[in-house]
Order: structure tokens, then sequence, then C-alpha cells
């Protein structure tokens, strides 16, 4: 952790690009916007696209591909809750092969940085959606949706089982093409998620995605049934944040030098900040994007001016720097 | 391509059980296509619902006061739009649009029909001066369970050359369903073409008349979506493409305009058998 600069005050206009450096650095991939999109929240770009330059941000995080095409789960695939929503789309998607020639191609002759999320049904599928992802050139990293259900081991959801977890995360890494970093996806319905986390940096991630949704229900009081035609489905959005937040402050603690994507009901500059002193390198701007198309990056600005006002020249001064001892000096710190 | 815009609300106005709302909106006026819908997000930067809500342009105004202008109609059934009904001149509203494919437009002077459930009427009414612009004869059905849940009846009177109203408990026009009066309304216009808006089980049973008078129906859907720009994957339905295959579509970017022969209107909710992708034995989260 670094010393932060003497807080200046200085009035910022709309204009002026605050003097920050917000390069991020998230295992070996270096990028100049902390902000991403998170996976399922931002399609394959192309959308967004036309409310903000996505070349602008980190990188756009796909929706989760899989080997096959997948038709999805029927609806409803929605309700809205308190501050958030639930989902349960079931993966819908071209299939990887289909994503590569189409939607990745558009995005990587775009010009953005594509962080390709996989999924599987069993560790050979994502081995084999992986090989097939060595050949492309230009994916800037591969994040790991491990929050699937094992086929082959009655659905248990590999996320939520150390030894699951880690047997995909090992055959991934060996499978993916050695120069990008792979990330693993982690769920917050475990009773430990640090030792979840543990596990899968042992197992070869590189870094961690932190968090996936919560697991939820909502009941429809007229029709006295699920709202949704999956049952249950993933909580994002605001609603989720302070534990996304306490999650990623866990893996900090414990684990001081892995790479942390942090995401969780980010809206704001401030809530991404919090995910950053917390411990994040970066974050994905997820569900608050059905809110505010061009909120990814609102947010890097947003975040930008957080940190000049706060004095720091620059993100990476910022990261965990909420861990720093009792009794730390800090200059901008406001006096008692 | 659709804009996120920060309007002004210009108006609210009363109309039966709806409430019409003028907004300013940048260059979306100019752009909307009959058909095509705006996502509004509610209750500001902080605010707990996060969800936009999808509304029908129903009228543009490109050249006023205020610049560009369009007025959406709200029912009001939740915390959302009822947020909505409540502002007040100069409040200002976040929309995106203009969204989803319009309707396609005869080249032709042809004979349509139109057929409105309840406040469906609101996506028509652009639709209606289109037509009657290129020399259409446009004749109309409106429907609706109560008089006042009836909209835009007298509007409509101005551009059709008739309009038939029907109710459930016919406390105006003639007692029940529109499709209780299409068939005739279709004879007696000798129609070439069918648009419809309303709710699914009306707009399935409008593509079914039409069917079976051999006549291609437009049909304007509404499903629940949570982003409306395509990225969200939940405003899905059951429709057959071109090549006879079934695919779960999204009702906000491929639609909300589908072609009322090839949605799969008593599969909507499921994933039919035979679906592009799907995999009835395997279960996966989102």
């Amino acid at each position: 952790m670094t010393r932060a600069v003497v807080r200046q005050h200085v009035p910022s206009t709309p204009e002026r690009e605050p003097n920050v450096d917000m390069t991020a650095h998230l295992a070996s991939l270096v990028i100049p916007s902390p902000v991403l999109t998170a996976s399922g929240c931002s399609g394959f770009g192309r959308e967004l696209d036309g409310f903000f330059d996505i070349t602008r941000i980190g990188g756009i995080v796909t929706k989760s591909v899989m080997w096959s095409p997948r038709s999805g789960r029927a609806t409803p695939r929605m309700a809205e809750t308190p501050s958030g929503m639930l989902n349960s789309i079931g993966l819908q998607g071209p299939g990887v092969q289909a994503f590569v020639e189409s939607d990745l191609a558009w995005l990587l002759e775009r010009g953005a940085r594509a962080v390709v999320s996989i999924a599987g049904g069993s560790v050979d599928e994502y081995v084999r959606v992986t090989k097939f992802l060595r050949d492309v050139k230009g994916i800037s990293a591969l994040e790991v949706n491990i929050s699937c259900p094992n086929v082959e081991n009655r659905g248990q959801v590999f996320a939520c089982d150390a030894r699951a977890a880690s047997e995909v995360m090992s055959a991934v890494r060996r499978a993916a093409d050695p120069a990008i970093p792979v990330f693993a996806k982690l769920s917050p319905d475990v009773t430990d998620i640090v030792a979840i986390a543990d596990s899968v940096v042992r197992a070869g991630a590189d870094g961690l995605s932190v968090i996936n949704t919560l697991l939820g229900m909502v009941i429809d009081t007229d029709r006295m049934r699920p709202a949704l035609g999956g049952i249950t489905g993933g909580l994002s959005g605001p609603a989720i944040r302070p534990v996304a937040v306490r999650c990623v402050w866990q893996i900090r603690q414990a684990l001081p030098d892995v790479p942390i994507l942090g995401m969780g009901g980010i809206r704001t500059g401030l809530d991404a900040l919090q995910f950053i002193l917390a411990g994040a390198n970066a974050v994905s701007v997820g569900t608050s994007v059905f809110n505010d198309p061009s909120a990814p990056l609102r947010v890097h600005r947003e975040l930008a001016k957080a940190l000049e006002e706060r004095g720091f020249g620059s993100l990476e001064e910022a990261v965990s720097f909420a861990h720093r001892p009792e009794g730390y000096e800090y200059e901008g710190e406001p006096e008692e | 391509m659709p804009i996120q815009t920060r309007g002004e609300v210009l108006d609210v106005k009363r109309a039966g059980a709806y409430h019409v709302i003028t907004l300013t909106a940048g260059s979306i006026p100019d752009q909307a296509r009959p058909g095509q819908f705006v996502a509004v997000a509610i209750g500001g930067g902080e605010s707990g619902l996060l969800l936009r809500r999808a509304f029908a342009i129903h009228r543009v105004n490109s050249r006023g006061v205020y610049g560009g202008t369009l007025e959406i109609v709200v029912s009001v059934h939740g915390e959302g739009t009822a947020w909505l009904a409540d502002r007040r001149r100069h409040d200002p509203v976040d929309i995106v649009g203009p969204l989803g494919r319009p309707f396609s437009i005869p080249r032709d002077p042809i004979n349509c029909v139109l057929v409105a459930g309840g406040y469906g009427s609101a996506a028509l009414a652009m639709l209606v001066e289109e037509l009657h612009s290129r020399g259409c004869r446009v004749d109309l059905v409106l429907g609706a369970a109560t008089e006042d849940k009836l909209f835009g009846v007298l509007d409509a009177k101005r551009l059709a050359s008739t309009v038939t109203v029907t109710t459930d408990d016919g406390s105006t026009g003639i007692q029940g369903r529109v499709t209780d009066v299409l068939s005739d309304v279709i004879d007696r216009s000798a129609a070439d073409v069918i648009y419809a808006c309303g709710p699914m089980k009306m707009l399935q049973a409008v593509a079914e008349v039409a069917s079976s008078h051999g006549l291609m129906s437009q049909c304007a859907v509404e499903e629940s979506m949570a982003c409306g720009i395509g990225v969200c994957m939940t405003c899905v339905l059951p429709v057959i493409g071109e090549d006879g295959v079934t695919r779960m579509v999204r009702s906000c970017v491929d639609g909300p305009i589908f072609r009322g022969d090839r949605v799969r209107w008593s599969d909507i909710g499921t994933v039919p058998v035979g679906t592009y992708g799907s995999m009835p034995l395997v279960e996966e989260t989102s």
C-alpha cells in the first residue's frame, strides 16, 4: 500500500479529466480503466456500444458461453426486487463456435478488450470450450463461471464445493492459452468464501471475480406460485453490494496478493471505490446497466473524480487502502 | 440507433383508466417509427426500482416549442407506473429509445384492419396516421373489459373508415371480444392485412382469425423486460424463424412486432420441445 499524497481540493469542471492514473492490473492483464462490464449484463457488447464507447472502459465481460447453443429457461425469467432483481435465464447463448465467429469477432474487430466468460455442465465441457478459445487471438482473459450445476454430481454447483471448483480451475488453466489470465468467478452462497478462494488459487486460478449472484426466490402473491419459471434465481443489484464488499474484504485479508475483480451492485463511482478500498484491483458494473446503459463509462469517470478528491494519484494506491493499519498516517484523512 | 436522453415532463393527462404523459425526449421523436417503444427509468439515480418500464410511443411531435416531444400512455398497476403518473410539469425523466423493430408499412394503398385491446391502441396511433397518409383504408377494432379501459376511441374516428368498439361487460359498443367482430370487419373492409396490439391472449386470437382468412397479421407483444436494449435476455418468447426452427427471441430487439403466424402463442412461458438449443434434461443456473 502506497501512502496517499496530500489531499488538495481541486474544483472540478465536467470537461477536465481528473489527474489520476486509472491503469488497472489484473494478473498479467494491464488495462487503462478499472471498470469492466459484468457477465450476463452486457450481452456481447454490441448493444452497449451505441450508448458509450466500449473501447474506453477496461473491458467487456461477455455473457457466459458454453459448448452448444442453448435456449435458456422458460419465462418469466425476471422479477424486480428492492434495489435489485432476480433472474433465471438459464445461460441462453449461441454456443462457443457461433460466439467466436460472430459475437467475439465483432468485439475484437471493434477494438474492445474481451474477457470471455465460460460455463459448463462438466469439467470436460469447460475444457472443450477453453480449448476452442485457445486458438482465438486477442482474448484478454477468461472468466470461469463455476456457478453451474455439475451434471455428473447430482447438479451440485461447482462453486459451492472447494474440490469441484478446483478441478474445473486446474483443468481450464491447463487447457487455456498460458499467456492470458484465467479468473474464477466465486459464488457467495458458501459457508466460507475464503476457503473456496484459497482452493481455486492453489488450483491455478490467476485471479478471482467476486461475486456472482445470490440464490433467491420471489413468490407471486396473485398467482400464489414462484414468480420465476425457474423457481429460484440469482439476486443482483445494489441490494447485494454489502455482501459483495464483505467478500472482497475477507478474500483480500486472507490472500494479500491475489488479483480481484470486484462486483455486486455497483451503480456509482463511490460504490466502485468501496470495492477498490476493500481490495479489488478492478470492478465490473452489472445490473446497473439495465437502469443506465451508459453506467460503466460514467462509473469510470466518477471513480476517477472520487480518487482525485481523496488525494490519490493512481488507482493502484487506493487498492486495499481500507485495510491500512490503525494509526496509519494519511494526510488526506479528515481530522477528528 | 437508440439513444439515452434526459427528458422533461410537459404534461400528465387522465384518459379513462390511463394517464397520457407528454415528454421532451431529445432526438427520439425524430427517429421514432410506428410500433417502437421507449424505456423509462423510475425514480432517479438512487431509486430502489432499478428496472426501466417500457411504453409504446403513442405520438410524436418533432417540431414543438420544446423541440421533439413524445407521448406515452401509462396504466398504473405498480409502484413504478404510479411514480410516473405522479410526475409534474418540468420533472426530469431518463428515457432510452426508440427501441424495437417498427411495424412493416405496405408500399401500396391496401386495406388494413387494426385491432387493439385496452391501451394497446396507444401503440397504433402513429401507424394509423402513416397508413392513412399512404392512402390505405384503415378500419379499427377497439376492445376492453370496460368502457373506462378503452383508449383513443374518439381519436380513432378521425382517420379510420370505421371504428368498432367491444367491451366484455357491454358498458359501451358491442358486448364481447374483439375477435367476435373481427371476421365481419375483415369481410366488410376487404382487408389485406391485420395489425394488432394488446394482451397475449388477444393477439393469439387475432392471429388465428387472420390466418383463417388467409391474411398476414403483425402483432405488437408486451413481454416484461429488464433492459429493453437486448442485453438481459428476460423478454424472450418462442418464435418460428424463416428456416422453420423455433428460437427463444428477444421481444425488445427482435420484436416487439412479430408476424402472428410465427409466434408460438400457446407455448409462451415454456421452452417448446425442439426449440433451438433446448436441452430439457440439463439444468443450469444463471
